[in-house]
C-alpha cells in the first residue's frame, strides 16, 4: 500500500478540522481539548496535536490529510507534520481579519520549511462579514500567481475544489520541473 | 461585503497598504478611543481626512498652516460662513491673498498630519465603505500612500510582532511588478536603501543582513517597511524552485509520480 499526505494548516478556528471532516472517508481522528485561553474562546475545543483524515484512492494508494494545531503554542508540531508532504493548504477565516497576520506568518513559516506547492483557502465565504477574496489576497500579501480559493469548509464541493487546485498545482510544477 | 475589523489586529498602516494596492475608492471610518475619524480615498490615493470633531474647514486648515492669521481666520469665519471651501478657496486666490499651491499644500499637510495622528491609535474599530464619497464643497487632493505606509511601518518596533510578520530570514525578496510604483518618489531611509540595493531572488534576507551588517531585528524592521509599502514581496530563494520533494512520493520514477497525482485527481473528482 502506497501513502501520500497533504497538510491543512492555518490559524486557530480557521476551519481546518471541518475541512478534513468534509472529505475524509473515516471519522476524523481529532485530538481536541477544551480551550483554556479566554482570548481564544470563540469555540469550545481546539486541535492540540493534529487532525487526521483519509481518502482511499484505490487498492494501492491512500491519501492522508493532516490538520495542524491552530494555536501558536503547538507550532513545534508544524515542522514534524510538514515532513514529506505533497503540498499544503493554508486556511484562513475570511470573517476574522485579526487572524490574517497569523495566517501570513504560518504561510511564510511553511514556505520556509519546504518548497512544496500550496494553495490558500478563504473559508467562511458564505458569511455576510466575509472579506472579499482580492482584499484577503492583499492582506495576506499573496502574489497574483498564488491560488486563493473561496471555501466553505463544511461543504464538500468547495473542499474538493481546493484539493483539486492543489493537485493541479503539484502536477503543473512536476511538468515544469520535468522540462 | 464591507471591509471591517479591529485596529488591534489590523493596523492603520496595513489598511493603507490594502487601499493603496487595491486602488480603492471609498471612506475609511475609524472609531478610536472617544473619536471617529474619516479618511477618504480615490483610486488608492488619500483625498480628504477628518480627525474626530476637529474643525477641518479650509479656513481652519489655513490657520494651522500659518497661511492666515488668527484675526484673518476670525474675519473669514464671520464673512464667509455660508461659503463652501471651494468657493472660499477661489475667493482667496482671485483676491490674490493666496496661491492655489498654498491651499493645496496646506490641505495635503493637514491630511498627512491626520494620518500620522491615527498611527497612534491601536484600539478601535474600522470599516471601509466602498464608493461612498460625498464631500459637498470640500477641496480634495491626491496624496500617494507609499511614503505614509513606510512611515507608519517604521513605528512597528516590537520584536515579537516583527518576528511574526517575517518568521524566516531564509526567504528572499523580489521587487513587485506593480505598475505605478516609482522607487524614486519614495522617501527611503539610508538603511532601507542599503537593503534595497541587494534585493534579488538570489539573496536570502539573512545574506542581505550579513552584507549590510544588520542584526535580525534591524533587518526585519527594514524588510517589514518595504513589504508594507508593496515595494517587495517574499519569495523562495532563487536556487530553490517550487517542487514537491521526492520523498513525498512512494516512488522515485517521474512517470509513476505523475500517474499517482492523476489518480488522486480522479479520485477526488469522484467523491
Amino acid at each position: 500500500m502506497q501513502t501520500v499526505k497533504m497538510v491543512v494548516t492555518g490559524p486557530f478556528n480557521a476551519g481546518k478540522t471541518a475541512f478534513i471532516q468534509s472529505i475524509s472517508e473515516i471519522n476524523v481522528v481529532s485530538t481536541e481539548r477544551k480551550i483554556s485561553s479566554e482570548a481564544e474562546r470563540v469555540k469550545n475545543t481546539t486541535t492540540v496535536a493534529m487532525d487526521f483524515g483519509r481518502i482511499t484512492v484505490d487498492e494501492d494508494l491512500v491519501l492522508y490529510l493532516f490538520g495542524t494545531p491552530g494555536q501558536k503554542r503547538f507550532d513545534f508540531m508544524w515542522e514534524i507534520l510538514s515532513e514529506g508532504m505533497l503540498g499544503f493548504i493554508v486556511m484562513v477565516d475570511s470573517t476574522r481579519p485579526e487572524t490574517f497576520r497569523e495566517a501570513r506568518s504560518i504561510l511564510e513559516t511553511f514556505r520556509a520549511y519546504a518548497p512544496t506547492p500550496y494553495v490558500v483557502a478563504a473559508n467562511k465565504q458564505d458569511l455576510p462579514d466575509a472579506w472579499e477574496l482580492e482584499d484577503i489576497r492583499l492582506a495576506l500579501r499573496l502574489s497574483e500567481k498564488t491560488k486563493l480559493l473561496p471555501c466553505v469548509a463544511n461543504k464538500k464541493d468547495t473542499v474538493k475544489a481546493v484539493l483539486l487546485e492543489l493537485l493541479y498545482s503539484i502536477l503543473a510544477e512536476m511538468e515544469a520541473g520535468g522540462k | 461585503m464591507a471591509l471591517k475589523g479591529n485596529l488591534r489586529d489590523f493596523t492603520i498602516t496595513q489598511l493603507l497598504n490594502l487601499i493603496n494596492l487595491a486602488r480603492k475608492t471609498g471612506t475609511l471610518v475609524i472609531e478610536g478611543p472617544g473619536d471617529t475619524s474619516r479618511l477618504m480615498f480615490r483610486e488608492g490615493k488619500l483625498s480628504f481626512a477628518q480627525f474626530g470633531q476637529e474643525d477641518c474647514s479650509l479656513a481652519a486648515i489655513l490657520l494651522r498652516a500659518s497661511k492666515i492669521t488668527q484675526n484673518q481666520y476670525r474675519i473669514l469665519r464671520e464673512r464667509t460662513a455660508q461659503m463652501s471651501d471651494k468657493e472660499l478657496g477661489l475667493l482667496l486666490i482671485n483676491a490674490g491673498y493666496l496661491t492655489q499651491e498654498d491651499i493645496i499644500s496646506s490641505l495635503q499637510q493637514y491630511f498627512i498630519d491626520v494620518v500620522r495622528r491615527l498611527f497612534t491609535w491601536v484600539e478601535g474599530f474600522f470599516r471601509f465603505d466602498q464608493d461612498v464619497f460625498t464631500l459637498d464643497g470640500k477641496i480634495t487632493v491626491k496624496i500617494d500612500l507609499e511614503n505614509l505606509i513606510i512611515e507608519g511601518s517604521r513605528q512597528l518596533r516590537e520584536w515579537e510582532q516583527l518576528q511574526e510578520e517575517i518568521p524566516s530570514l531564509d526567504m528572499a525578496l523580489k521587487f513587485t511588478d506593480r505598475p505605478g510604483t516609482n522607487l524614486k518618489n519614495i522617501n527611503l531611509s539610508i538603511e532601507e536603501w542599503r537593503v534595497v540595493s541587494y534585493v534579488s531572488p538570489k539573496n536570502t534576507i539573512a545574506q542581505i543582513a550579513k552584507t549590510v551588517k544588520m542584526n535580525d531585528l534591524e533587518i526585519r524592521r527594514v524588510v517589514y517597511s518595504l513589504l508594507q509599502a508593496g515595494l517587495v514581496e517574499l519569495v523562495r530563494p532563487g536556487g530553490m524552485p517550487v517542487a514537491t520533494p521526492a520523498r513525498a512520493f512512494p516512488t522515485q520514477n517521474k512517470d509513476e509520480q505523475k500517474s499517482l497525482v492523476n489518480r488522486l485527481i480522479s479520485r477526488i473528482r469522484s467523491i
